[in-house]
């Protein structure tokens, strides 16, 4: 197996390699930001709403303040859940997850071992034990550095693991792509099918001129009449794309 | 026909095969995910596999910058981790962990535990001499109102459960030292020396605190206090160190593999150690929180749950509870 700058190649049997694209500092940024808020958000909601039940079913109203000494109640139903959920939530949700969690499938990422393979327990384990030197000295810093810097933008604890964080490609973006193709020996060219595909995956993306104008076109190639698509709206474009990929035996 | 129609034409019956390759990417999950175990759905799998090799590489050639081509490469590296690794089942893992994992570590660390528990025993031994031969030096060491309650003759130990409740105690407690043990671990990064100063230091601390108990008659008791727990906890931290020095060492001496190589395979092998020593930590900080500094429980007591704890913990190294179990497999 070996790395390039953007891609992790994998030696199999057949003698075609596997390509797996590697994910940058961004994506690695934004799924841990994501992660980070999901875990912040999940251990306020816990700390809240078990503080207010616990001074309210202790006559104190509704409070979310601890009580003035160490209470083991306080501390075992609502200080050690919201802890747990804030500090193990990247290792259990990696382990259950197989190597993902919230934020990396936010992100389109996962981690995978240098063979492309989901990691097993102890590697997992070992990625998030090294967070404690990734993190250091503040915000991630050496973590942020390591990634930046190495050639499959890898921090300590992948490194020790050997785990690296690559794209998940979505089948479901390609639902509508090669089977409207693989139909179109008659109706859409292979080029067209493509960029039909495409435009109904960005239509929500792009604003409602630009995408009229684009599905028009794409329908003319389609051979459907000029005089036809001006006077249609834009939702009855975006039904005629679907049925030219539908027309076309399209599995949308 | 031109190249342009010949290609196009290939183009579209390559896409024509899309369906099976949703159907492969279908039974590769049902695998990976250990759903299935027909042997028959099983040879499909791997007969998915040659039909993707075959189909990638044309796409590669005719339609590399398409979605097919994406789609492919996607569906290709499910099916060939799921051919390549088998399914993947938390339980399982876990397991193989527990019965094959943590006692080959173990077997690997061996050397690095010697040298990790010589140095521990070694700074402890240097701090008690010392603290004993000058016991000013304590200050350095411990903390005032710890000098100032061994020096009233009382351990700072006693009464602690009417300040801290034991669940709360247990809790802080296994905490600290789960992260301590990382810490002393993750160090090994700095090619073992961070490693080294943790166990030093810990090791000085306890002979000097030790020395400073001992000289004002409270030997005993913080002996009592110490013995359940303290077994393990005491030999975790031995462990951990020597796990980090392992670590350290192949970053220090990486051999033809490369240091980065020589580091991810140090640190693969001692991981399963490290689960180990956090699930033992676990059970040391609910001793310390309830049985320790509770003067209730006989001496005798403590000894008898430190003693026992300690080779529950020689028994999960070793791998004792699963040997009949590996023997057989």
């Amino acid at each position: 197996m070996s790395g390039t700058a953007q891609h992790l190649s994998v030696d199999s049997a057949t003698g075609i390699d596997v390509t797996l694209p590697i994910a940058g500092i961004g994506a690695r940024s934004y799924a841990f930001v994501a992660d980070w808020h999901i875990r912040l958000v999940l251990g306020l909601a816990w700390y809240g709403a078990a503080a207010l039940l616990y001074n309210y079913l202790r006559g104190e109203g509704l409070s979310v303040a601890p009580p003035g000494a160490n209470e083991a109640r306080w501390f075992g139903i609502v200080l050690s859940p919201a802890l747990a959920l804030y500090f193990l939530y990247h290792p259990v949700l990696e382990l259950a997850m197989r190597g993902s969690t919230p934020g990396k499938r936010l992100a389109g990422v996962r981690a995978v071992t240098r063979d492309g393979a989901a990691p097993g327990a102890g590697a997992l384990l070992l990625r998030n034990v090294f967070r404690l030197i990734d993190s250091l000295p503040v915000a991630y810093g050496l973590g942020l550095v390591l990634v930046a810097l190495t050639r499959e933008h890898v921090r300590c604890g992948d490194m020790a693991a050997g785990t690296v964080l690559v794209y998940e490609r979505s089948s479901l973006a390609f639902a509508f792509a090669p089977a409207g193709a693989a139909g179109a020996a008659g109706a859409l060219d292979l080029a067209t099918a493509e960029l039909v595909a495409e435009l109904l995956a960005r239509w929500p993306l792009l604003t409602p001129p630009a995408r009229a104008a684009l599905a028009r076109r794409l329908l003319a190639r389609c051979g459907r009449a000029a005089a036809e698509l001006g006077s249609l709206d834009e939702a009855a474009l975006h039904r005629a794309l679907i049925e030219a990929t539908r027309a076309a035996g399209a599995a949308p | 026909m031109s190249t342009a129609a010949r290609e196009s034409a290939l183009a579209h019956a390559l896409l024509k095969r899309a369906p099976l390759w949703q159907e492969a990417e279908a039974r590769a999950r049902r695998f990976s995910r250990g759903r299935s175990d027909d042997a028959a759905a099983a040879a499909r799998v791997a007969d998915d596999y040659r039909l993707l090799a075959h189909d990638l590489a044309r796409a590669r050639a005719l339609l590399p910058r398409s979605r097919a081509r994406e789609y492919l490469e996607s569906v290709y590296a499910a099916v060939h981790a799921t051919l390549n690794h088998g399914d993947w089942r938390l339980g399982a893992t876990l397991l193989r962990l527990l019965r094959v994992g943590i006692p080959a570590s173990m077997d690997w660390l061996r050397p690095y535990l010697a040298w990790a528990v010589a140095l521990f025993v070694l700074a402890a031994a240097a701090g008690y001499a010392l603290v004993d031969r000058f016991p000013e030096l304590i200050a350095l060491f411990a903390s005032p109102d710890l000098i100032a309650s061994v020096e009233s003759g009382k351990l700072w130990t006693e009464g602690l459960l009417n300040i801290v409740p034991s669940s709360v105690l247990s809790v802080q407690i296994l905490t600290n030292n789960i992260v301590v043990s990382l810490f002393a671990y993750c160090s090994g990064f700095l090619f073992g020396l961070g490693t080294l100063y943790i166990l030093g230091l810990n090791g000085l601390m306890l002979g000097a605190v030790f020395a400073f108990v001992v000289r004002h008659g409270l030997g005993a008791a913080l002996a009592t206090f110490i013995v359940a727990h303290g077994c393990v906890e005491l030999s975790v931290m031995c462990l951990s160190g020597a796990a980090g020095a392992a670590v350290g060492e192949a970053l220090a001496r990486p051999g033809s593999a490369g240091r980065i190589a020589a580091f991810r395979a140090a640190a693969l092998r001692t991981g399963p150690v490290l689960l180990a020593c956090a699930a033992l930590l676990v059970g040391a900080g609910l001793i310390e929180g309830f049985v320790s500094p509770d003067p209730a429980i006989a001496p005798a007591f403590k000894v008898a749950i430190g003693v026992g704890y300690w080779l529950v913990m020689l028994a999960l190294l070793a791998g004792w509870p699963t040997r009949r179990q590996r023997a057989n497999s």
